[in-house]
């Protein structure tokens, strides 16, 4: 049994101009220990996603089908009370903004104590004490006095990282992470990045990483699912997807995807562009959700949505002309 | 801080002034001779002659006003036409119910109000927020008098459960004060009420739509502390803000709630006095509900660092 | 890359899987268009506008209603209860409420619209003003915070109680309370857009100041001057009564919903109906308003529109 398994999840907004299918028959697992990323162009539904395995969409106007399975108890069959303790507890998130993702007027150890306060029941002192350990771990220097500091007084970084020991305050089983470097500068983005991958070691939790960033992905990840128009379609390991991507979408996110130094070698070719838009969600698609904008487009495709398929071993695509053995390109 | 402080209170002396200055030309903005306004349509020559010496309206205009200033800062406030009495002294016989009615409305509403607001962008959508929301709407529809005559109809004449008018003062006990303040504070705070929370649910509507609300969801942070805790206090600037303001409706409302329910504080002085018309007393009264208005907006500008940790002077 | 996908001819009608179908978790959105959409995604404009356009109505057709001469006394049948003859009761006076509260709209209206009109001219004038003429700026706002210092009734009363009861004079003095609200929101808005792009363009490309106010600022000072109108309007009605209640607004000679209820003041205990009725009217007339100018703003200002 997989730590997280996620089946035929359908995350739909209700709108005055129509339903909004945000996700729509999305299914992957996650064992424990495992890294996964999600990919997509924003808009695909990837953060929509981790918010639902959170519960954190609102009802009304959303509303969550399927089944989100975390150590076999379904996630979404829960009472409020039950799913608050797996917040922040067994399960729990990081934030792209950094800058507003943390409360401006309650101090930075308040806030990183009120998940052991409320889940393992520490009083206000030991609370701060163990609030000052996890600013140690998350490398913030003097965290004695930045304790009691507000997130104003830090830098984007550093926030990040206040993000992180908020995260991991409670030993989660299972590490959201959404878009957690975007906002922050480069140097930084490899510092968390690097953080994150120390922490993982040293807590042991799984991680989802949810990103549009390729590089972060080939970083990081061990097994990635590509997402598009809230569903997924392709997903395999990590080499592979990099090696020999089966869907044309993937193929066009890869190519679209500067290459460093590729100026330097000679190599001129334009950048790749995938051309069109994703298609509105509020209207129910026929055919391949890909078919606007696929290069190899047939009437098939614009019939009969395609089934995910295995093309080759832990490798699955949802096309149905991505052969079984991939011609490296 | 300090200095922030003293500059702020600084800066609230040209706008004392301007006040002053308005206060004071009010009897000279409307036509005609000031005297034989005041004096009304049936008074004789002597009459006015003796209001023009009085009002000192011989002397030059400037001289006056400086005059006036100078009467006003060593606590002098003139002396009725009417009563021949001095004005701080009628004000300060007055003053015990005008400033209960204010406090207690000021408790009441702030307590009822918060709450319902937050409870109503809570809610957003459902009938709770429609009917907090329809309330808001009919508490700035009804006139403060309409709510008063409403609610001593029903309360104190058809159930008999509490005292139509009048007002008896805090040293004759307790139970008997608040008795005759329920209805005069709930039918002042009304549209107080439906100002504050109007602004709380706006406000906590913008705030709950913040990150940082998220992640305490995340955290699995109950609905209570996220409402109280994580919110509320981030909206706290505005409602604040609000609830000074808003002293300006509970000033103008208690004129009128005074007169419902015959409460002899500065709100029945004042209309006395200006069906008398009375000038020395209208000006000293709006005068002074103008000072208290800007000291009081005055402090809660200097508390706002008591609810957001970002504002630093 | 193109090398691993198959040309159509490759693919066998057999080898095709279809994915499952995706069932509906939510009922559909029916989406409104047109004249029916507005008002159901505006329910506050559709109710507000249209009490408000039956009260004008009621205005200027009173003479139609079934009303008898306002102002005619009869002795003989004061203070009669409400009945089939006399809908709303007679008053102390003998005359017909009914009639009285139908012919009352009439001043209503018109201080709720006359105050709105004049003091969004006023407060548009002086918010211009200060916010293009620097000097201007700080002797004009003082003396707004001054005025907004002195809290509106008592500075409409503190007016009202040099003046003769008129109703241009009431017009006036609730005016004058509302000014300084109306400029500082234009002048709010002067500000912000001096500082958008656009204007700096305008005005580095030589445009002269009143073509920039014509073309720029007007434009963008339309939607917040149309919602904070009606809210003026609505609290001009409140205050007419409020004046007239307390003995300084409108002459008793002209029947308003103020001075109507002014008068059944004295018998309020006992004949409870002379205050009631005009005093529905009234809160009914500035609910509508109110609501009319809620739904403006949120039609009016996607920002706040989106959050609901």
């Amino acid at each position: 049994m997989a730590l997280l398994e996620v089946e035929n999840l359908q995350t739909h907004f209700r709108t005055p101009d129509g339903i909004n299918r945000a996700v729509d028959g999305l299914s992957f697992s996650v064992e424990a220990g495992e890294t996964v990323a999600i990919v997509g162009e924003s808009g695909c539904g990837k953060s929509v996603t981790s918010m639902s395995i959170l519960r954190l969409i609102p009802e009304p106007p959303g509303k969550i089908a399927g089944s989100i399975r975390f150590n076999g108890r379904d996630l979404l069959k829960m009472s409020d009370k039950e799913m608050r303790a797996v917040r922040g507890n067994e399960i729990s998130m990081i934030f792209q903004e950094p800058m507003t993702s943390l409360n401006p007027v309650l101090t930075v150890g308040r806030q990183i104590g009120e998940t052991l306060r409320l889940h393992q029941g520490m009083s206000a002192a030991q609370a701060e004490d163990r609030a000052v350990e996890m600013l140690k771990l998350v490398g913030i220097p003097e965290p004695q006095r930045r304790v009691k500091e507000y997130p104003h007084q830090l830098s984007g970084g550093m926030r990040q990282r206040v993000m992180i020991a908020i995260a991991l305050a409670c030993n989660p089983k299972l590490l959201i992470a959404d878009e957690p470097t975007t906002a922050l500068d480069v140097t930084i983005q490899a510092q968390i990045l690097d953080l994150m991958r120390d922490l993982k070691r040293t807590v042991g939790a799984a991680i989802v990483i949810i990103t549009h960033d390729l590089g972060v992905v080939a970083e990081v990840a061990e097994r990635v699912i590509v997402m598009y128009a809230g569903r997924k379609v392709e997903e395999a390991a990590v080499g592979k997807l990099f090696g020999s991507p089966r869907h044309p979408y993937t193929q066009g996110l890869l190519g679209s995807m500067p290459k460093l130094g590729s100026s330097l070698t000679g190599d001129e070719t334009r950048l790749q562009e995938i051309p069109g838009l994703v298609p509105s969600l509020k209207k129910k698609l026929e055919g391949c959700v890909f078919a606007s904008r696929c290069p190899h487009t047939t009437d098939l495709c614009r019939k009969v949505a395609p089934a995910l398929e295995e093309k080759a071993p832990g490798h699955i695509a949802a096309c149905h002309y991505a052969i079984k053995e991939a011609v490296a390109a | 801080m300090f200095a922030y402080v003293v500059r702020r209170v600084l800066a609230t002396i040209p706008v004392m002034a301007i006040v002053a200055l308005f206060v004071f030309s009010l009897l000279y903005i409307a036509p005609g001779d000031p005297a034989a306004v005041i004096a009304g349509d049936q008074a004789t020559p002597d009459d006015v002659e003796r209001i023009r010496q009085s009002l000192g309206l011989d002397r030059p205009y400037l001289v006056r006003f400086g005059s006036w200033v100078w009467d006003i800062l060593r606590g002098d406030l003139g002396v009725s036409i009417f009563t021949n009495l001095p004005v701080a002294t009628m004000i300060k016989q007055r003053i015990e119910p005008t400033l209960s009615l204010m406090i207690v409305t000021l408790c009441l509403a702030v307590s009822i109000a918060v709450p319902m607001g937050v409870v109503a962008a809570w809610k957003v959508g459902t009938w709770i927020d429609r009917m907090v929301m329809g309330f808001a709407v009919l508490g700035f529809s009804v006139p403060v008098f309409v709510v008063g005559y409403l609610l001593a109809y029903v309360f104190a004449l058809e159930l008999d459960w509490l005292p139509v008018q009048g007002y008896t003062a805090f040293s004759q006990g307790f139970v008997p004060w608040i008795e005759n303040l329920i209805l005069p504070a709930v039918a002042l705070g009304s549209v107080y009420i439906a100002l504050i929370a109007r602004i709380t649910r706006a406000t906590m509507l913008e705030v709950l739509q913040q990150d940082y609300i998220r992640t305490a969801r995340a955290k699995g942070a109950n609905q209570v502390s996220i409402l109280f805790l994580h919110a509320l206090k981030n909206a706290a600037v505005p409602i604040v803000t609000v609830i000074g303001i808003g002293i300006a409706l509970l000033i103008g409302g208690a004129v009128v709630t005074e007169s419902v329910f015959a409460i002899p504080g500065l709100g029945r002085l004042t209309v006395d006095a200006i069906l008398r018309r009375d000038y020395p007393v209208i000006q000293g009264v709006v005068l002074l509900f103008s000072f208290v208005y800007v000291l009081v907006n005055l402090v809660i500008d200097l508390l706002y660092t008591l609810f957001d940790p970002r504002i630093r002077y | 890359m193109s090398a691993s996908v198959l040309s159509p001819g490759d693919v066998s009608a057999a080898t095709v899987k279809a994915a499952a179908p995706l069932p509906d978790i939510m009922p559909p959105v029916k989406v409104r268009k047109g004249l029916w959409g507005f008002m159901y995604r505006n329910p506050s404009i559709a109710i507000g506008g249209t009490i408000v356009l039956l009260m004008i109505l009621m205005a200027i057709f009173a003479p139609l209603l079934w009303t008898v001469d306002p102002t005619a006394l009869a002795p003989a049948r004061r203070t009669r209860e409400p009945s089939a003859q006399y809908w709303f009761g007679t008053d102390m006076l003998g005359r017909d409420v009914y009639s009285r509260v139908v012919y009352g709209a009439r001043v209503s209206l018109i201080v709720g619209f006359a105050v709105a009109f004049c003091a969004s001219v006023a407060g548009l004038t002086i918010g211009l003003i200060s916010g293009f003429v620097r000097w201007a700026d700080g002797i004009i706002m003082r003396v707004m915070d001054g005025l907004m210092s002195i809290p509106s009734i008592l500075l409409a009363i503190a007016l009202m109680a040099l003046t003769r009861g008129s109703v241009g004079n009431v017009i006036l003095a609730i005016t004058v309370a509302e000014i300084p609200r109306v400029s500082r929101l234009v002048r709010g808005v002067v500000l912000s857009l001096r500082e958008q792009p656009y204007v700096d363009a305008a005005v580095s490309c030589g445009t002269r100041t009143p073509v920039i106010i014509w073309r720029h600022i007007l434009p963008n000072t339309i939607a917040p001057m149309t919602v904070q109108a009606t809210y003026v309007c609505a609290s001009a009605m409140i205050v007419e009564s409020i004046l007239s209640f307390i003995g300084a607004g409108t002459p008793p000679i002209i029947p308003s919903w103020g001075n109507i209820m002014a008068e059944g003041r004295a018998l309020w205990q006992v004949k409870p109906y002379i205050v009631f009725f005009p005093a529905v009217f009234l809160s009914i007339t500035v609910l509508a308003v109110n609501l009319l100018g809620d739904g403006l703003r949120d039609a009016l200002d996607p920002r706040m529109a989106k959050r609901l």
